[in-house]
């Protein structure tokens, strides 16, 4: 009885900490002739731009927190769909209590331009043909993304953000937010990130271009009628999968423990990691669109938020911006020296920075898993900035 | 979190801190080297109105810090200063530090560069009691103030209040103020014999009397 009780109160309690059932909101901006001028100096419009948004936002408008996604993520960040099994994709982070709190914070996350889930992408329809856009989509940059992200603002009457906060591809448009729009920035709050690709950062990117391109039915890119690059895309997404893990968290998880014995069809997947790879890959195909991966992918490879200057100089433009900088030990995809570049940019700028390297070997899944001591940083961070 | 400030508030405060605090002016930047849990900084912010900056090796250190609303840095004092111009703070803080960082020297020479002034805060090794354990005993000295033992301890370096003197004196560097202190109070008679740590005021190198005079405080951005 008494363990009834436990679980019972334990249930309510979790749901108390969640944003509930939530639904994604469509806004259009840029319809011709007021398209968006991407930084290409091509035109895009009309731009779809799919969103979600928790808690309320106060009469000073100055709650407002903009959540950014990652490579694959969406607009969906906290909540749970109607029907659906699985919650938003950092619901660990947004909700009464949590991290970002919705008790106090009013927090918008927007799917990115060139994505899939509902804004404006290569699979949208080109209003000029009437055909999915395909390879005709042009070439978008982070800087598009929140050049777009801005316009939500506008619409949703935000002028100034308390915080900008993301993880990874998200952590680059934290970067880029405090960049292009410094007076609208209070807070920013780059996670496992970096002011610039890599060339392995790169290098994974291309293995993963590559094998959906080298698919027969990518078709440069015309294969909105007929089956999609599915086989390339998978494979793209479990290359992808690997360097988000590390070396310890992959042993933790799978050990070279096997599956069905190990008895399996000649190179079928026979260690538990190939399965797990398999699932994610197949898993992938049912929800993302292998344009758009092309598409983002490259947008993070060209992302460099000097562009040639000093990080310290470009940075330095967000002079009332303070900075949370979070990184984690065994991510080898977006290593910890790749913030502390952004901190030592801070601190020579005389930047309001807060840094921290947390142990964790989750690799770089960790600002998404990682979340007891990411939800210390983030929480006390936001009182102070906050001036609570 | 408010739990833990009103905790400290309520703390009486170390006397190597009560020193401290006595020894920054009011408004002043302080970078704060090695800021441990925070207390230091939460104090000279509280009760002196100063704007700081921590650093800190310790990560469960830096998430306390983070919960006392401090601005603080994850890393190596000794990698962490070449970031920062010249005079860029009113003070540069090393209490307790120093003597565990790798290389005492550089990091002294950047703090007197960073720092318009540079407060060194060490234990003494060459206090009494650690005297006698030595002398008596034949041990590696365990004290309140060097409470390690020789197999399990962060300090690298083990310097006496006579040592630094003598270090200072052999560099050029201008000692502004000492303050000696037992566990209690300040020592003035034989501190070398009865002070369990020493603390210093030096000069910074790039120090400007005129600029010093129209000191005003805030000037860190946040």
């Amino acid at each position: 009885m008494t363990t009834m009780t436990n679980s019972t109160d334990g249930l309510a309690a979790q749901k108390s900490r969640d944003t509930g059932i939530m639904a994604t909101s469509y806004l259009t901006i840029a319809r011709p002739p007021h398209e968006l001028i991407l930084e290409s100096g091509e035109k895009l419009g009309p731009v779809t731009l799919a969103y979600e948004t928790y808690g309320c936002l106060n009469t000073a408008k100055s709650n407002a927190i903009l959540v950014l996604h990652a490579l694959s993520g969406d607009a969906h960040a906290a909540g749970y769909h109607q029907g659906a099994d699985n919650p938003g994709w950092w619901h660990n982070m947004i909700g009464p209590g949590k991290a970002f709190d919705t008790d106090r914070y009013f927090v918008v996350c927007s799917n990115v331009i060139g994505g899939c889930k509902g804004s404006t992408g290569p699979s949208s329809i080109n209003p000029q043909s009437g055909q999915p856009y395909g390879l005709d989509f042009p070439v978008i940059s982070v800087k598009d993304m929140v050049q777009a992200q801005s316009c939500l603002l506008d619409y949703l009457g935000i002028d100034k953000l308390l915080c900008a906060a993301g993880g990874s591809m998200g952590g680059m448009q934290v970067l880029q937010w405090a960049v292009s729009f410094p007076e609208r920035v209070r807070a920013a709050i780059p996670i496992a990130t970096a002011a610039k690709h890599s060339p392995q950062q790169i290098a994974f990117n291309e293995v993963g271009r590559q094998a959906i391109m080298a698919d027969p039915n990518w078709n440069g890119g015309r294969y909105y009628n007929t089956a999609p690059p599915a086989r390339g895309l998978a494979v793209a997404r479990m290359i992808g999968h690997i360097t988000y893990m590390s070396d310890a968290s992959m042993a933790a998880k799978f050990g070279r423990r096997t599956q069905n014995g190990g008895q399996g069809v000649k190179f079928s997947p026979e260690f538990e990691v190939e399965g797990y790879l398999q699932y994610r890959g197949d898993n992938f195909i049912k929800r993302f669109d292998a344009n758009s991966y092309l598409y983002i992918t490259e947008a993070l490879d060209h992302f460099d938020i000097a562009n040639g200057s000093s990080l310290s100089e470009v940075l330095g433009k967000a002079t009332g911006t303070s900075f949370l900088v979070i990184a984690f030990k065994s991510d080898w995809l977006y290593p910890a020296y790749q913030s502390l570049e952004i901190v030592k940019a801070c601190q020579r700028a005389n930047l309001d920075v807060t840094y921290c390297e947390v142990n964790s070997t989750y690799g770089h899944d960790a600002f998404l898993i990682e979340i007891e001591e990411e939800e210390h940083l983030i929480k006390h961070f936001l009182r102070r900035v906050s001036g609570d | 979190m408010i739990k833990l400030e009103t905790t400290l508030l309520a703390q009486p405060l170390r006397p190597d801190h009560k020193a401290i605090l006595n020894l920054v002016p009011s408004g002043a930047s302080v970078l704060d080297l090695g800021c441990g849990n925070g207390e230091l900084l939460f104090h000279l912010i509280n009760l002196k109105g100063i704007s700081g900056r921590g650093v800190e090796i310790d990560e469960q250190s830096i998430y306390q810090c983070v919960s006392l609303g401090l601005s603080v840095s994850h890393q190596d004092i000794d990698d962490c200063l070449a970031e920062y111009g010249d005079a860029s703070f009113d003070y540069v803080v090393l209490n307790q530090s120093l003597q565990q960082v790798r290389q005492f020297e550089p990091v002294l020479k950047e703090a007197l560069r960073v720092g318009r002034k540079v407060i060194v805060g060490f234990p003494n090794f060459a206090y009494i009691k650690a005297r006698c354990q030595i002398f008596f005993s034949g041990h590696t000295p365990v004290t309140p103030s060097l409470p390690y033992q020789w197999y399990d301890t962060p300090n690298l370096h083990f310097l006496s209040i006579a040592d630094f003197i003598q270090y200072c004196r052999q560099n050029n560097l201008r000692v502004e103020k000492t303050v000696y202190l037992d566990a209690k109070r300040e020592i003035r008679l034989w501190p070398n014999l009865l002070a369990q740590t020493g603390i210093f005021v030096l000069a910074g190198r790039t120090e400007d009397p005129a600029r010093q005079r129209s000191l005003a405080g805030g000037k860190l951005k946040r």
